[in-house]
């Protein structure tokens, strides 16, 4: 167990230190310099010694690995530089700033498709070729296929601006929660219950539910106990697997509705070209992709006692 | 030396003719298709879904015939009015006919998805191929490769590579095609490793056979199925990427139609002319629906490991 728990995490820091180094060559790959960026038009008035001294003092004139390295060792230290357009203001502040509205609205939106989908499939399952079951695989392939940033905008107008029941954007008090969350949560839901219904179709058709029956157990027991258990196994993998969509999700869904979170300085960072700030966010975004993983590999050993890692 | 070569132009048209029969070419292929068309009837909403991108594409290759006004024609006299007989979408935010830019944007959508289809299709069977094939060193670093490119959010790569190589229908096809083909290798990888245990695999190696030919001639056939199940399952995630982005402003750029970029005009002008965002998302919908569609029914037709029962 501890050595496949060591194996993971070797493996997640390779692949960070990849992913590290990707980004960094995507960003160093982008037009125009840091330097030009910051100053904007006062750029052309620089003499070359100052221009020559910004770079040194940014270490831009040192070779790409050696800013790398530099780079690096910084972020691993919690230094993630500091924003090339809101001069001076360290890159952790502005992410930190923006990552507790993110995570509410991120743990919300996966709550709710949970609690949502999994009733959802079950009883779709339990009742196979009722009209529930219909509808619910109606509803589920409709979910899949539903642009949410479209969905946004619908709600937006029809709740918003129509009825003006709910507020059309920003933070604030629950009501504000609630176009955002629902609308980061309908692929969730759509694709969790959809995998639920198929998991416990599945653990229906199994002999220890028929011998669970023949025992004479009640329909609930062998339903509670027996079938929704181990129905839930392959569930656990998929919600963590679906962290790299969630977090792709609230760069959409944050920006429709002004949510003042990580997604939203995303999108604002890379039209001001703020590469500090972009590189720092894919690097933490794909670090708890990462964590997010191993963390559902654990989870599904633990669980189940089957599986022996190695 | 040309009899030598002759020699091996022999042995390879032998090699032809034996794997011929190992694989029991002609007649058992046709009445395979047959049988899989006839699993694929039998579920309605696919059939209803594979007529609607035929029509659809017929819309994409002549646009043209369909378009009742040109799409790029402004008028800022009659522009955000609402929908009417003639215009029966409205105009948009400088006066031009939606339902002219919604049709011009179809062939936008099918361009995008089908080019960047192919390309990640094209990497995902090379790479997933020769790393479920040959194991060992090449499947240890081609997997961490796939893992670094699953460890991104997608839409967030995509966004950082569109911003710096610059937004543009190109752009836009390159950024999809880079990215989306990690799922596709693993796949693969996971059905070429069970495929090359079989027999005829090793009765292919043993007439003499190479490994780029058993790859190409009795491995990926037997791989296809799945493939062709995900690639129409993909198609319709990258119809929603496109949208995504260009409505980000990251992807197709004006005055190109594009339906994500009709939603971010609509988004724009949402207080004053609400209906220009409300049919593109329905396209877009309707449109990946159907894809998703064709891919459940083409799974119940050639893949029954994987069938939802």
């Amino acid at each position: 167990m501890y050595r496949y728990v060591i194996q993971r995490l070797l493996q997640g820091i390779i692949v960070l230190f990849l992913v590290s180094i990707a980004t960094f060559g995507i960003l160093q790959a982008a037009p125009g310099n840091p330097v030009e960026t910051m100053l904007g038009e006062g750029a052309t008035q620089l003499t070359q010694e100052d221009y020559d001294r910004l770079l040194q003092k940014w270490g831009l004139d040192k070779p790409w690995y050696e800013q790398y390295f530099t780079w690096l060792g910084n972020f691993v230290t919690g230094d993630f530089g500091q924003s090339m357009v809101r001069a001076g203001v360290p890159v952790h502040e502005m992410v930190l700033e923006a990552a507790w509205p993110t995570i509410q609205l991120t743990s919300l939106s996966l709550a709710f498709a949970i609690l949502v989908a999994l009733p959802a499939g079950m009883i779709a399952a339990i009742r196979r070729y009722s009209i529930f079951d219909s509808g619910i695989m109606v509803w589920a392939s409709a979910g899949i296929a539903l642009p949410n940033f479209w969905v946004g905008l619908m709600l937006i107008i029809l709740l918003a601006l129509y009825l003006g029941w709910l507020p059309p954007s920003g933070g604030g008090d629950w009501k504000h929660y609630i176009m955002p969350v629902f609308v980061l949560a309908i692929n969730e839901t759509a694709v969790l219950a959809r995998l639920m219904r198929g998991a416990m179709l599945e653990v229906l058709g199994q002999d220890y539910i028929t011998t669970a029956r023949a025992k004479g157990l009640r329909e609930y027991v062998v339903i509670v106990r027996h079938a929704v258990r181990n129905a839930l196994l392959p569930i656990v993998t998929v919600v963590g697997l679906r962290m790299a969509f969630l977090l792709s999700g609230t760069v959409v869904v944050e920006s429709i509705f002004a949510w003042p979170g990580i997604g939203q300085l995303f999108i604002t960072s890379v039209n001001r070209s703020d590469y500090q700030v972009v590189q720092a966010i894919v690097v933490l975004f794909t670090v708890l992709v990462i964590v997010a993983n191993i963390v559902t590999d654990l989870t599904y050993a633990i669980i189940d006692p089957r599986i022996r890692l190695n | 030396m040309s009899g030598q070569s002759q020699n091996i132009a022999d042995q390879g048209a032998d090699i032809q003719a034996r794997e011929n029969m190992l694989a029991g070419e002609g007649h058992a292929r046709r009445t395979e298709f047959s049988r899989s068309w006839g699993r694929f009837k039998r579920f309605k909403p696919g059939v209803v879904a594979l007529i609607f991108i035929g029509l659809l594409s017929i819309v994409a290759i002549i646009p043209g015939v369909f378009e009742p006004y040109s799409y790029s024609e402004t008028n800022l006299r009659e522009r955000g009015e609402s929908p009417t007989w003639e215009h029966p979408f409205g105009r948009d935010d400088i006066g031009r006919d939606v339902l002219s830019r919604l049709i011009r944007g179809t062939r936008v959508a099918f361009i995008v998805a089908l080019s960047a289809m192919t390309i990640s299709l094209a990497i995902g069977l090379t790479v997933g191929a020769l790393s479920g094939y040959f194991g060992g060193w090449v499947d240890a670093t081609l997997s961490r490769l796939v893992d670094t490119i699953m460890a991104f959010p997608l839409l967030v790569l995509m966004i950082t590579l569109a911003a710096v190589i610059g937004p543009s229908l190109q752009t836009t096809v390159v950024v999809i095609g880079l990215t989306v083909w990690s799922q596709y290798a693993r796949v693969v990888r996971a059905d070429v490793l069970s495929v090359r245990e079989r027999e005829f695999v090793f009765a292919a190696r043993a007439i003499g056979a190479n490994d780029g030919r058993i790859i190409v001639r009795h491995v990926m056939p037997n791989v296809l199925g799945p493939i062709i199940v995900l690639a129409s399952l993909a198609v319709g995630g990258i119809i929603i990427l496109e949208a995504a982005l260009s409505f980000l402003g990251l992807g197709i750029q004006r005055p190109t139609p594009s339906w994500g970029g009709m939603l971010a005009d609509g988004r724009a002008h949402i207080r004053n002319y609400p209906h220009i965002a409300i049919v593109p998302g329905i396209m877009i919908f309707l449109t990946v629906l159907a894809f998703n569609l064709i891919g459940d029914g083409l799974r119940d037709a050639l893949d029954p490991r994987q069938r939802e029962s």
